[in-house]
């Protein structure tokens, strides 16, 4: 048996599906043997606590995920995902609660139902793009929010729906662990998807749209089809998302799937990198756990200045622009891209290159 | 008939400051290409700053306010050099984003100096308001409209004949032709933030003075969205009438239709007219349509 620790040292590829391969070395396949060891037995070294948020940034990666293969792969801008996290959400409570089905259908319809909206909602991108797309999306996520919040008898209006969390059998899911695992094999099963989404004719579509949507019209995509599949595809994801965050948090409303959230989502994906399925999870872990951390900073200065509490909602606003503004101006390739360059310099350690 | 023409009026003295904070939106966008998202901070900085130079050092407001323009100015040089310019050639997302980063900065920062109360401001304009033909016009809306008129005329005649007006219109026509006719683009775009800075703190004190100071105000950045979009992104002609506009449809549609929905329409109209237009005329009514070439 080979050297586990041997990495490829360059190309040597020799037919297309070598190159295709997702695991190219032995290396490869351990490694991601032990991030799915790792993940699924986190619960037993990690606090309830930390779990807790491990699950909020495992549904938020699945948002990003899908968010990224909308913006950073299609490169269709999207500044409605708050909205579409509320369809999900809603279509799962009302599925659920009002209709009684089980949670483990209700998941996939809210991901089909909020596919077809943002479907629906991405037929204008065929005409439009960059800035003019941006402003149908926001328009999108207000009028969606309208509706949801006016359409009392379904969705109960401003005061929300209150669901509960699934079960399997006898089992429920109502503690943190429990939800724990199903938001992290959900998760896995996303990235999955969206690494081979990218292998196929599909992903190279996509990536043709994003780099120059008429020459890729002129050597024979259907723009059209492959816009309106982006959406459809990226909002699935969301859907899903949005249903396991009101499943775990119980509850749905329409504030909580403001323009506040949509841009949370689009922070996770430029911070993370854009196009990159890795950089979606490393943004959102760091978007999810940015203000937890400045919480407990917080916390520890409050012993000198009692105030500081009453602005630890406006210091989170200024903390979070100016990440956002560093990220953009000193690392635009994001989290992902310093991973990369962490690697290549341990790749040829002692030497420089 | 009065409840009509009540509405009506109002449409247009609400849509006069809404082409006001939407000529800040347009002046950016035609010379620098990028969206101002955090447009909505800069037309709650001005009238805050104004208010304290009025209420703690007892400035009266004409001097308030020519300080008050002179930071506005300052700010958005600061914006345009500190974050603009680093970003200059990125795609258009991030510059999206660096905007929204940048409102959710100022946003924060803003709130954290001043709190979230909101705050009067000492009456300037005078309180008794004016009844023609029934209908009741304050002051304060009639001053917002003919400063709005005389700002549109003051930038036509601007981007007509002045040679910084003529320099904007190249730099946004083309930039690689202006940059090679020896013109300075970093001039052209410092001093289009500038002067979007001083319109926004002008359409903010106005406002101010009709509603109020709070921090929430700047969500008016985002209200006035459709206004660009309907008006044509590129078109300052097009921002004060999609200004006009919007200000009537919204009232309308708020007099007329709340009641039978239950109240918020208000917000709701101008973004069901925005994805109405960009469906059936993408580049607004004045805006100018561009070839797309491979």
């Amino acid at each position: 048996m080979r050297n586990l620790f041997v990495r490829e040292s360059g190309n040597y590829k020799t037919s297309y599906s070598d190159d295709m391969k997702l695991f190219g070395t032995t290396g490869a396949k351990v490694k991601a043997l032990l991030i799915v060891l790792i993940v699924l037995t986190l619960p037993l070294v990690a606090s309830n606590y930390w779990i807790g948020l491990f699950t909020l940034c495992a549904i938020a990666s699945v948002g990003a995920i899908g968010l990224n293969i909308l913006t950073g792969l299609t490169g269709q801008i999207s500044i409605g995902v708050g909205a579409f996290l509320g369809v999900g959400g809603y279509t799962s409570a009302i599925l659920t609660s009002t209709y009684g089905l089980s949670f483990w259908i209700a998941l996939p319809i809210a991901g089909i139902v909020t596919a077809l909206i943002g479907g629906l909602f991405g037929i204008p991108s065929l005409r439009l793009n960059g800035l003019y797309l941006a402003i149908a999306t926001l328009a999108a996520q207000v009028i969606i929010l309208f509706v949801i919040s006016r359409w009392d008898s379904l969705t109960g209006g401003t005061a929300g729906m209150v669901l509960n969390r699934p079960t399997i059998g006898e089992f429920s899911l109502s503690s943190n662990t429990g939800y724990y695992y199903l938001c992290a094999i959900i998760l896995l099963l996303t990235i999955l998807y969206a690494t081979n989404l990218l292998r196929t004719r599909t992903g190279r579509a996509f990536l043709a749209v994003r780099d120059r949507d008429i020459a890729a019209q002129i050597m024979g995509i259907n723009l059209f089809k492959y816009k309106v599949m982006a959406f459809a595809i990226s909002s699935f994801f969301v859907g899903i998302a949005g249903a396991l965050l009101a499943h775990y948090t119980m509850i749905v409303s329409p504030e909580l799937y403001n323009f506040h959230v949509s841009i949370e989502y689009l922070a996770m994906i430029l911070i993370g990198g854009l196009g990159s399925i890795f950089g979606s999870i490393l943004g959102a872990f760091f978007i999810t756990l940015l203000p937890v951390s400045l919480s407990s900073m917080i916390d520890v200065l409050a012993a000198f200045a009692p105030d500081l509490y009453q602005l630890l909602s406006a210091f989170k606003d200024f903390v979070f622009g100016a990440v956002i503004i560093l990220f953009l101006i000193f690392e635009p390739g994001g989290l992902a891209h310093i991973w990369i360059n962490m690697k290549k310099y341990f790749r040829l350690w002692p030497f420089s290159y | 008939m009065t409840f009509f023409l009540q509405m009506l009026v109002t449409g247009v003295v609400v849509g006069s400051i809404y082409g006001l904070v939407a000529l800040g939106f347009v002046l950016i966008y035609r010379a620098s290409g990028a969206l101002n998202l955090a447009n909505g901070e800069f037309v709650i900085i001005g009238p805050y700053i104004c208010l304290i130079l009025m209420t703690a050092y007892k400035i009266p407001f004409f001097y308030a306010l020519i300080i008050t323009l002179v930071f506005s100015a300052v700010l958005g040089l600061v914006v345009e050099r500190l974050v603009i310019r680093p970003i200059q050639n990125a795609p258009v997302v991030s510059v999206i984003m660096a905007t929204i980063g940048l409102s959710s900065l100022l946003g924060g920062a803003v709130h954290m100096i001043w709190g979230h109360q909101t705050r009067t401001f000492p009456p300037v304009f005078p309180q008794t308001p004016i009844n023609i033909a029934g209908v009741i016009i304050t002051p304060v809306y009639l001053w917002s409209f003919i400063v709005v008129v005389f700002l549109l005329v003051i930038f036509s005649l601007f981007f007509k004949f002045s040679k910084m007006g003529i320099a904007m219109r190249a730099v946004a026509d083309d930039r690689q032709a202006a940059l090679s006719m020896g013109m300075s683009v970093k001039y052209v775009y410092a001093a289009t933030w500038m002067i979007a800075a001083v319109v926004a703190a002008v359409g903010g004190v106005l406002l101010g003075n009709i509603n109020g100071l709070s921090p929430t105000m700047s969500a008016i950045g985002l209200t006035v969205l459709p206004v660009v979009i309907l008006g044509g992104l590129d078109s300052v002609l097009g921002a004060i009438i999609g200004g006009f506009i919007i200000g009537i449809l919204q009232n309308l549609a708020g007099g007329y239709l709340d009641p039978l929905v239950g109240g918020g329409l208000k917000d709701v109209v101008p973004f069901v007219i925005v994805l109405l237009i960009l469906m059936l005329k993408p580049h607004g009514l004045f805006g100018s349509r561009r070839i797309e070439r491979v």
